[in-house]
């Protein structure tokens, strides 16, 4: 598991501008999300009613908001995953930078691999080793170039934080790795596509603050490539690791979910513009 | 059973001064041995005093006596929860081994009555050139037939249960989807003779073919299909939804998803209740006999002519009903046996090797 010669040396500070690598190419690659008019629907409920918002290229995005307002169902409209469900069902617009996500010649597929995903439980796959569920992406597209493979699964995993955990153990099964180290393995397997957009779903629900703050620290880094949206229950979080919030609610209990206010993290967590975001960070919510 | 006195809640009828005591008297822990022993003694003597000579009405005597025993005793000198606890327990026993006793017995009576004939020379002759009352000749064509017929089924059934089980699981919506569910359960219960009258009005009397080993995988293709079709079905709906959606978020197609991580996931279970449909079929008698016919030469072409095949061999050797006849049925018996339990053996290996490799395994 040698890495080539190609290989980059261990990663530069994140935030450094210049790079020479050819395949730092995705650097300037990170996209700018637009969401105008975004209904989602569950067979005949409607999960989320009309949201409009935008996401800025390489910065983080926080999605904050009670149990049930529909942060997740927002999440997984953004790189079509919503339809995985059953009677899952979308109007409106998504522009990821001047395209429309659900325009009708797009092929889902390839949005997906646009936009990686990072679920909530970790969810490594378990027939295959540590190796293999971070050259899953590449493999299973057909992408077979074994000799940059071993380069990109080092560099990905390194990019997670997690190289140095198993990097004597890469033939070992990632269903072994404790609960934050998969995480990170699944972290390491969603940017070994070089997706532009990264969408993390409560990425650190189930693990420890060690953890925790591995899995933050990582989000400051990998911001300066792609875009990350971040949906967390965790307002500290919340406030630390991300540039934007967006604070979601609904009026009632099956009632579809609102935005409330979008606006700079720094802004929200001090002077919001509406007095339920207030309410809801300081926890004088209902 | 278990030592649980110190975690029994106190009885509400106990003395209240005296302040709740966890401990119970307890029966020593010898005591369900000891009524086992007792109650088969007095099934078996009582019954043979009765003149009940069966040593099943005498067993069903024993458990009886057992469970009675047991409660009554437990009741006496422990409470009444700890009884009803016994009584369940004993109850749990007394089944178990009702399901063992015949497993064992028809083991024991195959082994002992098989083995004696079952060797290299039985396994690598036919019955080609003998009289029926004669001693020797062999197995050899009967189980060649079995495997290939076997084999052909399973080249036939498998591939299309799994493909309709994947249709089912990950495709499948609406009426088409519940049609063939339908049909497949419709399918599961078509008797065997059934199955052989189609494929002989089909393809022996409608299209004009012989009989032929082929004939018979067809009809056992069609009994096995049905079973391939559910277990996968149930495997597959065990893969989490999350390993799907893991694996689509990566950008991967659904087709490639379904190959690359909702099989392999389940490969293991689904080899498993492939393997048992093989064993079900391996043992079927009736469509062999109407379309295969039956053949004392070795006839290693399945798909001219008739052939042997175990089933139908242990049953044309024990209607001959001379003694050598009934030994050789016998070991054909065991033979058949064997073989599908070989080919549970080697279903379990693999479902051990692809399983998924978690860290507690
Ligand atoms: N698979 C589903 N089928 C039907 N309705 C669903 C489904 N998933 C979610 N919903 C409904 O959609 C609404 C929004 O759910 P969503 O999971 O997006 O909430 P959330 O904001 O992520 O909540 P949490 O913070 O608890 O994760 C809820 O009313 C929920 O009941
Ligand atoms: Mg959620």
């Amino acid at each position: 598991m040698s890495p080539g010669p190609a290989a980059p040396t261990p990663r530069a500070p994140a935030h450094a501008p210049s790079r020479t690598h050819p395949e730092k190419a995705t650097d300037t690659m990170a996209k700018r999300i637009d969401v105008s008019g975004l209904t989602a629907f569950y067979g005949g409920h409607r999960a989320i009613d009309d949201i409009s918002m935008s996401v800025e290229p390489r910065s983080v995005t926080a999605f904050i908001g009670p149990s049930g307002c529909g942060k997740s169902t927002l999440l997984r409209t953004l790189n079509r995953m919503h339809e995985v469900t059953p009677g899952g069902r979308v109007e409106g617009k998504v522009m990821l930078d001047h395209e429309d996500l659900y325009g009708t010649s797009v092929d889902p597929v390839a949005v997906r691999r646009t936009i990686g995903m990072v679920f909530q439980r970790p969810n490594p796959f378990p027939t295959m080793s540590i190796y293999d569920n971070v050259a899953a992406g590449l493999r299973l597209n057909g992408d077979f170039r074994k000799k940059e493979l071993d380069g990109i699964v080092e560099k990905s995993l390194k990019g997670a934080n997690l190289w140095n955990e198993v990097k004597d153990r890469l033939g070992k099964p990632g269903s072994g790795l404790s609960g934050g180290q998969q995480q990170r393995l699944c972290i390491a397997r969603a940017i070994a596509v070089q997706p532009q957009v990264l969408l993390m779903d409560e990425p650190c629900s189930a693990l420890d603050p060690i953890s925790t703050l591995a899995i933050e620290d990582l989000i400051g880094e990998l911001k300066s490539r792609f875009t990350i949206v971040i949906v967390t229950h965790n307002m500290q979080q919340a406030a630390r690791v991300s540039d934007r919030t967006a604070f979601f609610n609904l009026s009632a209990v099956g009632r579809p979910g609102k935005l409330i206010e979008i606006d700079d993290t720094e802004r929200i967590f001090s002077n919001p513009s509406v007095q339920a975001t207030e309410d809801y960070i300081s926890g004088r919510f209902g | 059973m278990s030592d649980n006195a110190l975690t029994d809640r106190p009885q509400v009828t106990g003395p209240p001064s005296a302040g709740p005591s966890l401990a119970r008297r307890r029966l020593p822990r010898w005591t369900p041995a000891l009524v086992v022993l007792v109650s088969v003694g007095l099934g078996v003597g009582g019954g043979s005093l009765a003149g009940w000579e069966s040593r099943v009405q005498q067993g069903l005597i024993a458990a009886l006596l057992s469970v009675i025993v047991t409660y009554a005793l437990t009741s006496l000198v422990e409470d009444s929860r700890q009884a009803r606890d016994k009584v369940a327990t004993s109850v749990v026993w007394v089944c178990f081994a009702a399901a063992v006793v015949p497993l064992v017995s028809l083991a024991w009576t195959t082994v002992s009555r098989g083995a004696e004939l079952l060797d290299g020379y039985f396994l690598s002759h036919s019955m080609g050139g003998m009289t029926n009352i004669e001693e020797g000749g062999g197995v050899y064509h009967a189980f060649l037939g079995t495997v290939e017929q076997v084999g052909l089924a399973t080249l036939m059934a498998a591939p299309v249960g799994l493909l309709t089980a994947v249709y089912l699981v990950e495709y499948g919506r609406g009426r088409l989807a519940q049609a063939v569910t339908f049909f497949v359960d419709v399918m599961t219960g078509i008797p065997s003779i059934v199955a052989g009258l189609f494929v002989l009005a089909f393809w022996n009397l409608g299209l004009g073919f012989g009989p032929s080993g082929f004939a018979g995988s067809m009809a056992l293709a069609i009994l096995m299909m049905p079973v391939v079709v559910r277990s996968t079905e149930e495997m597959l709906k065990l893969v989490p939804n999350e390993l799907r959606e893991a694996s689509l978020a990566l950008g991967v197609p659904k087709w490639r998803t379904v190959l690359k991580v909702v099989l392999p996931t389940s490969m293991g279970g689904i080899a498993t209740g492939v393997m048992l449909a093989v064993a079900r079929i391996a043992g079927e008698t009736a469509p062999v006999m109407l379309l295969v016919f039956g053949n004392p030469l070795i006839n290693p072409n399945p798909f001219s002519g008739a052939q042997e095949s175990l089933p139908l061999y242990v049953w044309n050797q024990y209607k001959l009903g001379n003694a050598a006849s009934i030994d050789r049925a016998w070991a054909g018996a065991l033979t058949l046996i064997a073989f599908v339990m070989l080919l549970n053996l080697l279903a379990r290996g693999i479902a051990r090797w692809k399983a998924p490799k978690g860290a507690g395994r």
